[in-house]
C-alpha cells in the first residue's frame, strides 16, 4: 500500500519508524513475577535477533525500590550485544549512572514527569528538583560521551492530578532536550489519552522540541494506544516505544493492561507500508518465550490471532 | 510555522516569538487547522452485541438474559441495537429464540431494533414478529460467500433484492452489510474496487446504509483508507458505516481513519462480545466501551452514556461467565483509583 493511504487528506506518514523495545525493562518491571536473570538475558538476545535497533535492557535503580531489576549488572554483562543495536538503561541519578557505565552501558535514560504530584509520589521530589538531579547525570554522560534519552511521564493525564496541561509537558520536554537528551519519549503513563489530547499535546511540544527528536510511549490501558500512535505518525513522529507481548500491566489500575504490544504496533506499521526493520515472526517467538516463562497469556492481539489460525 | 528555517524555529521558544511577532499567532492557528483533521461532530453507534456478539459466543445464552441485555442497552442512549437474527435455527442455534426475543424486549421510543433477514422466509417471520427494520448481508469475496451462505455474490444479491423490494413496499428500512471488506480468510486481500461494486449494488437496490465489515480484523489504516476511497466514489459517506473487528488490535486505529475520511457511523459490540470464528481464541468485534471512550475523548458526541454501557457489559459477561474484552471496562473495574479519571474523559 502507498504510505500516503493511511495519512488521509494528503498528510504524509514517515517511510521508516524506529521501534524502541521497552519490554525487558518497562515491561518486566511491571510484572509481578520476578524473572530469573537467564530468562531476561535470553529474552533480550531473542529481541536482538528480531531486527529491533533499540532494546531497553535494564534499570540501574536501587533494588530496594525495584527488586525486578536487582540483577542489572548481571543482565548488562550477560547479554549478547548485537552490532548496530543499542541497549539503553535507566539511570535515575549519578550513582546509577556510574554503576551503569561500569557495567558497560553505552546509552542511558532519565525520567521526568509532567505532573508535580506524580513526581512527588513516584520519586519523592518536585519536577524541578528531579530535573536538577538529571542535569548532574546529563553532564556526566556528556563528558563520558554517552547519549541520554529523556522520558516525560503523564503527558496525557496523571493518576493523581487528572488533566495535565500540554504546555507543562512542552516545558519539561524542552528542559530535558536542552540538557542534552538526544530524544524525548512522551509517555501516556496511564493510557487515558485519546487522539484529540495526543494532537494537542504534540502540537505544544513540537513547538519547543524538533519533531524528529520526539517519540511516543503509549499505554493501552483504555485500548487507545494504536489510535494515538497513528495520530502521532500523522504529525511527523517516527519513533514509537512498545513492549513485546504487551508486557507490563498498569500499576494504577489493577488487572488492567499497560504497555502497547510491539507485535500489534509492527502489524499496523507494516500494513501501512512503513519500514521498521523488525521481523514479526521472530518478534512473536520472543513474545511466546517470555509469556511461557512468566506463565501468562500474551497481551498482543496479533499474537493471539496468529498462533491459533 | 511557515517559512522560518527549522533551526530558527527551534532556537526560540514559542512564547518569546509571540511577544516579538504578534502576527505569528495567526499563522500558527492556520497551520494548526491544516494539521488537525476534521472529525464529525456526532457519531452514531450501531450496537451489534446482542446479535453479532452473542452469535459468536460459544455459550448458549438463555432468552431471558438476551432480553435483559437489550433492555439495559436501550437505557444507555444507544439509538440502534441489533436485536436478533431470523436465520434458520439449524444454522445458528444461538438465535433460535428470535421471535421470543423481539416480542419480549421493551422497545424504547428512541431506539431502533434491526434484525438480520437472510431471505424472504426470514423477512416474513421477522415482520410477523414485529420487526420494523431489517438487515441483509453481502460479501466482497466470492469464496467467502460460497462457504458462508452457499451461493455466489450475484446469487445472494438476487435473494436480497426480493427482501429489499418487499421491505420497501412495507416501508421497512433495510441496512446492508458487506463482509470481508479488508480481507478474506480464504482469498486473502480483497480489491477495493470489488468492495465498492458490492456496496453500490446494495445501496442502489435500496439499503439506506451499508456497513463495511473487516470480518477477520486484518485491516490497517492504509487498507481502510484505500477501501473507503474506492467506496466513497460510488456511495455517499453519510450512507456508510464501518464494522471493524479487533482480532489484530487494529480496530480503533481503523475507525479513527474512517472518521478522518468522513464516516460517521460505527458498529461495535458491548464488552467486545463475539470471538472470531476464523481464529480460535482470538477476539472479534471491537468493544463499544472502547469506541465510546475514544470518541468522547475527542469531543465527538454519541448520545451514549459510557458508564451504563459498562454496566450492561458487566451483566452479560457475568451471565456468560467470561471476562470482558473491553479495555476500558477492565481499567474502570478498579473504581477507587480511576473515579477521578472522569475529570478527563467521561
Amino acid at each position: 500500500h502507498n504510505v500516503q493511504d493511511g495519512a488521509s487528506a494528503g498528510k504524509t506518514l514517515p517511510e521508516r519508524v524506529k521501534i524502541v523495545e521497552v519490554g525487558p525493562r518497562d515491561g518486566l518491571q511491571n510484572e509481578k513475577t520476578v524473572v530469573p536473570s537467564e530468562v531476561k538475558i535470553h529474552l533480550i538476545d531473542m529481541l536482538s535477533e528480531a531486527g529491533l535497533s533499540v532494546i531497553e535492557a535494564t534499570s540501574f535503580v536501587s533494588p530496594k525500590w525495584v527488586p525486578q531489576m536487582a540483577d542489572q549488572v548481571e543482565v548488562m554483562m550477560g547479554i549478547h550485544r548485537r552490532p548496530g543495536v543499542s541497549y539503553p538503561v535507566l539511570t535515575p541519578n549519578l550513582k546509577g549512572f556510574l554503576a551503569a557505565v561500569n557495567a558497560g552501558a553505552a546509552e542511558v535514560a532519565i525520567f521526568g514527569a509532567a505532573s508535580e504530584l506524580f513526581s512527588k509520589k513516584n520519586i519523592n521530589c518536585s519536577v524541578d528538583e528531579s530535573l536538577q538531579r538529571f542535569e548532574v547525570v546529563t553532564k556526566a554522560a556528556k563528558e563520558a560521551g554517552v547519549p541520554v534519552r529523556g522520558y516525560v511521564s503523564c503527558v496525557l493525564g496523571c493518576p493523581y492530578e487528572g488533566k495535565v496541561s500540554p504546555d507543562k509537558v512542552a516545558q519539561v520536554a524542552k528542559r530535558l532536550y536542552s540538557m542534552g537528551c538526544y530524544e524525548i519519549s512522551l509517555g501516556d503513563t496511564i493510557g487515558v489519552g485519546t487522539p484529540g489530547g495526543m494532537t494537542e499535546m504534540l502540537q505544544a511540544v513540537s513547538r519547543e522540541v524538533p519533531v524528529n527528536a520526539l517519540a511516543v510511549h503509549c499505554h493501552d490501558t483504555y485500548g487507545q494506544a494504536l489510535a494515538n500512535i497513528l495520530i502521532a505518525l500523522q504529525m511527523g513522529i517516527s519513533v514509537v516505544d512498545s513492549s513485546v507481548a504487551g508486557l507490563g500491566g498498569c500499576p494504577y489500575a489493577q488487572g488492567a493492561s499497560g504497555n502497547v504490544a510491539t507485535e500489534d504496533v509492527v502489524y499496523m506499521l507494516h500494513g501501512l507500508g512503513i519500514q521498521t526493520g523488525v521481523d514479526l515472526p521472530k518478534l512473536m517467538d520472543a513474545g511466546a518465550f517470555i509469556c511461557c516463562s512468566l506463565n501468562k497469556k500474551t497481551s498482543s492481539k496479533v499474537a493471539q490471532a496468529t498462533c491459533k489460525l | 510555522m511557515g517559512n522560518f528555517p527549522t533551526t530558527v524555529k527551534h532556537c526560540l521558544s514559542y512564547e518569546e516569538l509571540i511577544q516579538d511577532y504578534p502576527w505569528l499567532a495567526r499563522w500558527l492557528q492556520e497551520e494548526k487547522r491544516a494539521l488537525t483533521h476534521e472529525y464529525p461532530e456526532f457519531v452514531k453507534i450501531v450496537e451489534v452485541g446482542p446479535r453479532d456478539g452473542l452469535q459468536n459466543e460459544k455459550e448458549m445464552v438463555p432468552t431471558g438474559v438476551k432480553i435483559q441485555l437489550i433492555d439495559m442497552l436501550s437505557e444507555t442512549g444507544l439509538s440502534v441495537i441489533e436485536a436478533t437474527s431470523f436465520v434458520s435455527s439449524k444454522w445458528v442455534p444461538q438465535m433460535a429464540d428470535h421471535t421470543e426475543v423481539l416480542q419480549a424486549i421493551h422497545r424504547s421510543s428512541h431506539v431502533r431494533y434491526p434484525v438480520l433477514t437472510p431471505n424472504m422466509h426470514g423477512f416474513q417471520d421477522a415482520v410477523a414478529a414485529g420487526a420494523t427494520e431489517v438487515a441483509v448481508f453481502g460479501s466482497a469475496s466470492e469464496t467467502f460467500s460460497r462457504k458462508n451462505i452457499n451461493c455466489s455474490i450475484d446469487e445472494s444479491i438476487l435473494r436480497f433484492e426480493e427482501v429489499i423490494c418487499t421491505a420497501k413496499q412495507r416501508q421497512i428500512p433495510v441496512r446492508g452489510y458487506v463482509s470481508c471488506a479488508l480481507g478474506c480468510p480464504y482469498e486473502g486481500p480483497i480489491e477495493s474496487t470489488k468492495v465498492a461494486e458490492v456496496v453500490k449494488r446494495l445501496y442502489e437496490l435500496g439499503c439506506y446504509e451499508v456497513s463495511l465489515g473487516d470480518t477477520i480484523g486484518v485491516g490497517t489504516p492504509g487498507s481502510m483508507a484505500k477501501m473507503l476511497h474506492s467506496v466513497k466514489k460510488e456511495v455517499p459517506s453519510s450512507a456508510l458505516a464501518v464494522h471493524c473487528h479487533d482480532t489484530y488490535g487494529q480496530a480503533l486505529a481503523n475507525i479513527l481513519t474512517a472518521l478522518q475520511m468522513g464516516i460517521c457511523t460505527v458498529d461495535s459490540s458491548v464488552a467486545g462480545l463475539g470471538g472470531c470464528p476464523y481464529a480460535q481464541g482470538a477476539s472479534g468485534n471491537v468493544s463499544t466501551e472502547d469506541v465510546l471512550y475514544m470518541l468522547h475523548g475527542m469531543g465527538i458526541k454519541t448520545g451514549v452514556d459510557l458508564s451504563k454501557v459498562i454496566e450492561a457489559g458487566d451483566f452479560i459477561c457475568k451471565a456468560l461467565n467470561r471476562k470482558t474484552n473491553s479495555k476500558v471496562a477492565q481499567a474502570r473495574g478498579d473504581y477507587s483509583v480511576h473515579c477521578h479519571m472522569k475529570k478527563i474523559n467521561t
